[in-house]
């Protein structure tokens, strides 16, 4: 009998050799181990034997059976080794090929130059407000101290609906809605369109946005106006930019000034962008004119506050080297999905 | 404002580079257009003097010259006489004339005669003309780099004669061979300053030398306005009368002998680098005066002044006026006028008459310096036309007391140079005197404000460089300020002069004290998801004008008398394109296709999110109502119909609004009738007698017509959407709850019917939501085919229904029994015959 399982242990180790698949490898695991397999027919038919006899064939039988159940293992695994790098050999492809098409929308360019204006003022406790495209010519001009003889008031200038309304020239008109509607403290931005009778030109166009901003409070200064306007630069152009500024005149602030920050294109070395001056005009701001504050019934000498406004297109064009304004307008889907 | 550095010397001693003046008065308050520096770029030219002309061997419109040019080292002197052989065209040459000669060797800025400026300029060289050696080049003043327009009047053709009065020739004779540049004083800094219109009085070289002195801490010192020996008396010589109170001040003199001739060369030189063309003696001193003082000058021929008296007063309506300029203007009595005893000899402040004009014949002259009302010149300007010098300085206002000051100065000037006899004595009508009303300003305040804290004493000072004074104790300041200072009215204003003066880089930097929150409005958070999702699905945003033409609603089909038609209309637009402002939004995507469309662009999806404007009739003067819409277009590979439905359904999903009716609509214009849809949704209204559902109609969308599409220049099938922004606030909810996610298995049953083909899967998916009731938890249709072995007239549809309980795992029998119903209702309400699959 040793020699039946000695017999079956080569007859396993020759087919095993020769099994090209798993089902071949199953075959001899039936064939051998099944409940009607050769090693299982040896060991039913120990009965007749003696118990020493029986004990001794049964450890050979066991280990005849683990050899034989490693092997099958073996075998198996090399079996679906193989498989495996066949099947990763037929269904190599070629990654070079481009990848499928995926379309993401753009923004207009004057709607993100808006949104990162937004998020930098909001960071600093902003809220956002907006007002109407058609105005007062009071809430225009009248009450920001734009009186009746200023020379923005010409039909030349100004779009007018009638004698009393027009196409806000500024986004100013929203400081009046807001020092109407609003107690101090006051801290607000507003982004919106603006109309001038200007032909449309590389750097003029009739209707361009503006970002107008408001502070009022007990004890705001100049040096805060200077704080929070450096602050956003910043932010904006990089944490490397300086501020400068310089006096200048708004009827509605007093003092004024305008603010020039460093080329953020050259670092204030002097460049196309800059004109060689190493800085570039970016906005007005100045303190709030008590005229102004008293529009809306604040009381000037509790309650100072600052001001200023920005063009949006202007930032736009410098940021993105932009050399005509009109391409804004003209909505040519190749230069709007150039800023996405 | 132009300024001329060295002129500006003459009435403070700023002593430092233009570089350094620009960037300081930029600190103080005068900001800079240009600076730009003059006699830097020329170099090798050296006064000559033509000794002897002879014509030229060859052609007769070139001449040959022997010129002198002293000591100067020049390649081409001639060994025996010294003298340079030079070949010129210029016509106005005479022998002993005293010119800018370039030698060999020379640079200058140009552009030679007849040829464009360029960047680098000009090199000369001797060289041959038309067969005679020619060893230098005599110089125009454009050649020498000034712009025709300030070249003297009777320099305009040929070469510059450096002793066009021929006065100098002693002077000329001793600097024969120097650089010209040094002889002739070019070497300036020109400075173009942007004047604000608050600050009228630095529209005047005084006003810009106060600026200066304060910037510099220099002393300002006036100019000179006495006259030596006065003759006569002026009273013997004219008389004046103002009858308008829109003339606020009339000053007049007299200057008889007047000799009219050229200006000498420094004051030439003033109003040249000044940027105004010299003219003669009496025009020149006129404008040099101006630009001194910002008060408009005149001067008329005393001889045409009828039965000499001067009367200011209203034009009659309808009258006729010749002006200066040779053109005739018709007058109305909202004009002030300089009037003689019988006729009009000026309009006042804006232009003097042809009758009254100066003329080399003219002996005595009539100064005017007067001060009419700012207001009133503009309007009289405006209404002419005719916008000058005086007028443009008049509306933005003038010092009333700078007007005899002007008068005697210009007295003064015209004795300077030998130009006539001053009469004695002055005109002047000035009823009531401007004066300076002193401003109250608190030390505390002016800290407060600029968030400094600077001693009193410090904010003299600054005032005071500016010739103010200071009057009051403590905290308290009141300060009286030169009445050319007509923009010092309130205490800010102080606030303003102090601030500058400290320097606006010297004050602190802090952040506002306090805690805000940032927000925004629910509209803005609306839009703004709404730009993010659209794009997300892959839409282009564009931005078009607020204002459109009418022709737009025409070009997309509104019908007659449609809301669409009721425009707010702009008086005064740039052109009819831009003459109303838009109800929809659907004209310029169209257009905005058609443009991208015509330029070969194979596919658009694009969006805008506007503004959108109505009449408001309800309110007289009344702003109009505004609000926004969501306009959609496409064209191209992927756009369809239902890729923008789809688009759309998604973008209103995100906002919560889920259950959407799309209804056929046949009627609208734009769109193609049978594939265009009214877009609907229900929302819970809160009413007073308890909540009550409510549809809303959000837009509208479709395939755009073929006769608008043809229009816009659009060879192929576009699609277009216009939304409300209101619809969609009302309805929108953002607020987003949990439900528990399905606990127990679904059963999923597929259905085919056939159908007619009018049939709507619309109307089947709501049949069958209607009979299968709360176990059906999606419909979903999957497929819809045409043709064998369908029936022609008919179509069929196949959906995917999903049946689920909330509280069990479904059984095979209980879906069965409610699909059994489903297929029942098909059949019974739709006539829909089950088909095998």
């Amino acid at each position: 009998m040793k020699e039946s399982l000695q017999e079956i242990l080569n007859e396993a180790k020759r087919r095993l050799d020769e099994a090209t698949s798993l089902k071949d490898a199953e075959d001899v695991r039936i064939k051998i181990l099944g409940k009607k397999g050769d090693l299982t027919s040896i060991l039913k038919s120990m009965g007749g034997l003696s118990p020493e006899e029986r004990k001794e064939l049964g450890m050979e039988a066991n280990t005849v059976k683990a050899q034989i159940e490693q092997m099958l293992k073996n075998t198996q695994e090399q079996l679906k080794a193989a498989a495996q790098e066949a099947r990763f050999k037929a269904e190599k492809i070629d990654v070079t090929e481009p990848g499928k098409e995926f379309h993401l929308g753009t923004e207009h360019p004057v709607t993100i130059t808006i949104n990162e204006i937004s998020d930098v003022f909001k960071s600093m406790g902003f809220t956002l407000t907006e007002g109407p495209e058609i105005e007062t010519v009071y809430n225009n001009f009248d009450a920001l101290n734009a009186g009746p003889d200023h020379p923005a008031r010409d039909w030349t200038d100004t779009f007018y609906i009638n004698d009393q309304v027009l196409l806000r020239t500024q986004t100013s008109p929203v400081q009046v809605r807001t020092l109407q509607s609003m107690k101090p403290p006051i801290r607000v931005f507003a982004p919106g369109r603006c109309f001038r009778c200007d032909t449309p030109d590389a750097t003029h166009s009739p209707m361009f946005h503006q970002v107008e901003g408001l502070v009022v409070d007990e004890g705001i200064t100049m040096a805060d106006l200077k704080g929070v306007l450096d602050t956003f630069a910043k932010k904006m152009f990089g944490s490397e930019t300086r501020t400068k500024f310089r006096p200048h005149h708004f009827p509605f602030t007093e003092p004024s000034a305008e603010m020039d920050v460093s080329c953020f294109k050259c670092g204030g070395r002097g460049c196309r962008v800059c004109k060689g001056s190493g800085w570039i005009e970016i906005l007005g701001c100045g303190m709030v004119h008590p005229s102004v504050l008293k529009v809306g019934g604040i009381d000037t000498e509790k309650y100072t506050g600052f001001a200023f406004g920005l063009g949006v297109e202007r930032v736009a064009m410098l940021k993105h080297e932009i050399d005509d304004i009109r391409l804004l307008y003209e909505n040519d889907v190749r230069f709007i999905e150039q800023f996405k | 404002m132009i300024v001329s550095l060295e002129w500006l010397k003459d009435y403070t001693d700023v002593n430092v580079s233009p570089e350094v003046f620009c960037d300081r008065m930029i600190m103080s308050g005068s900001n800079l257009e240009t600076m730009e520096l003059t006699g830097l770029d020329i170099s090798g030219v050296v006064v000559g003097k033509i000794e002897k002309i002879e014509k030229h061997p060859h052609a007769d419109k070139l001449v040959v010259l022997q010129v002198n040019v002293g000591d100067a080292k020049a390649f081409g002197k001639d060994p025996e006489t010294g003298l340079l052989q030079i070949v010129t065209g210029a016509p106005n040459v005479y022998e002993g004339a005293y010119v800018p000669v370039a030698l060999d060797g020379a640079h200058i800025p140009g552009p030679l005669h007849g040829q464009p400026k360029t960047e680098e300029g000009v090199d000369l060289k001797a060289g041959e003309l038309r067969g005679v050696m020619s060893y230098g080049m005599l110089c125009s003043f454009g050649e020498l780099g000034y712009d025709d327009k300030v070249v003297p009047v009777n320099q305009k053709d040929g070469i510059w004669l450096l002793d066009h009065d021929r006065k100098n020739s002693a002077a000329f004779e001793s600097a024969l061979g120097k650089d010209v540049v040094e002889v002739m004083g070019l070497r300036d800094a020109v400075i173009d300053f942007e004047i604000t219109p608050n600050r009228p009085d630095c529209l005047a070289m005084i006003g810009m030398a106060r600026e200066a002195a304060a910037t510099f801490g220099t002393e300002l010192k006036y100019p000179a306005i006495t006259t030596g020996e006065e003759v006569e008396d002026i009273s013997d010589y004219i008389k004046a009368e103002v009858r308008s109170d829109l003339c606020k001040r009339y000053t007049a003199r007299v200057v008889k002998d007047i000799k009219v001739e050229d200006s000498p060369w420094w004051l030439q030189k003033r109003l040249i680098h000044a940027g105004m063309r010299p003219i003669n003696n009496i025009v020149d001193i006129t404008n040099f005066v101006m630009l001194e003082y910002g008060q408009p000058m005149h001067a008329f021929d005393i001889e045409t002044i009828a039965d000499h008296r001067i009367i200011v007063d209203t034009a009659k309506n309808g009258e006729k006026f010749v002006t200066l300029d040779g053109t005739e203007r018709t007058l109305d009595d909202r004009m002030l006028m300089i009037n003689d005893a019988e006729k009009p000899v000026g309009i006042a402040g804006v232009m003097g008459g042809l009758n009254s004009e100066i003329t080399e014949d003219t002996r005595t002259i009539v100064i005017e310096s007067a001060n009419f009302q700012a207001n009133s010149v503009r309007t009289t300007a405006k209404r002419l036309g005719l916008r000058t010098e005086a007028s443009g300085r008049y509306e933005k206002g003038i010092d009333p007391n700078l007007a005899g000051t002007a008068a005697d100065r210009m007295c003064h000037l015209i004795e300077l140079i030998g130009a006539g006899t001053v009469v004695k004595g002055m005109i002047d009508i000035y009823p009531v005197p401007e004066e300076a009303v002193p401003v109250h300003a608190r030390v505390s305040r002016i800290n407060k404000v600029l968030g400094i804290d600077i001693p009193r004493e410090q904010m003299v000072s600054y005032l005071e460089s500016l010739e103010m004074t200071v009057t009051g104790e403590g905290d308290d300041m009141y300060v009286s300020y030169p009445t050319v200072r007509q923009d010092i009215k309130i205490e800010e204003d102080i606030v303003e002069e102090v601030a500058r003066l400290y320097g606006y880089d010297q004050l602190p930097v802090t952040i506002p004290k306090g805690n805000n929150e940032a927000s925004q409005s629910y509209s803005r958070d609306i839009r703004d998801t709404i730009r993010e999702s659209l794009c997300a699905l892959g839409m282009d945003e564009i931005q078009t004008y607020s204002f459109v033409s009418p022709k737009g609603v025409d070009n997309v089909r509104i019908a007659e008398d449609s809301w669409e038609r009721g425009f707010v209309r702009i008086l005064n637009p740039l052109g009819e394109d831009t003459s109303v402002m838009r109800t929809i939004l659907m004209p310029q995507m169209m257009e905005v296709l058609g443009r991208n469309y015509s330029r070969n662009i194979d596919t658009v999806k694009a969006f805008e999110i506007g503004n959108t404007f109505m009449m408001n009739y309800l309110e007289e003067n009344g702003l109009p109502f505004e609000g926004y819409d969501i306009s959609f277009g496409m064209y191209g590979a992927g756009a369809g119909f239902f890729e923008l439905k789809g688009i759309i359904t998604e973008m209103l999903y995100k906002l919560g609004i889920r259950d959407l009716e799309f209804v056929p609509e046949t009627e609208y214009g734009p769109y193609h009738p049978g594939r265009c849809a009214r877009i609907r949704a229900t929302h819970m209204a809160h009413l007073e007698n308890g909540d009550k559902p409510e549809e809303i109609e959000i837009g509208i969308m479709g395939e755009v017509h073929p006769e608008v599409t043809e229009k816009y220049g659009i060879g192929t099938k576009t699609y277009a959407a216009e939304l409300a922004l209101d619809g969609i606030l009302a309805l929108a909810n953002t607020t987003k709850i949990f439900k528990p996610l399905p606990k127990y298995p679904a059963i999923i049953r597929d259905i085919a019917l056939v159908v007619k083909e009018s049939e709507t899967v619309g109307n089947i998916e709501a049949v069958i939501k209607k009979t299968a009731g709360d176990l059906l938890k999606d419909v979903k249709l999957f497929d819809i085919y045409r043709g064998v072995p369908i029936p022609p007239g008919k179509k069929s549809v196949a959906f995917s229904l999903t049946y689920r309980s909330d509280e069990k795992t479904l059984k095979d029998d209980e879906a069965a029994a409610v699909h059994a119903k489903v297929v029942k209702a098909l059949a019974e309400e739709l006539g829909a015959i089950l088909r095998e699959i």
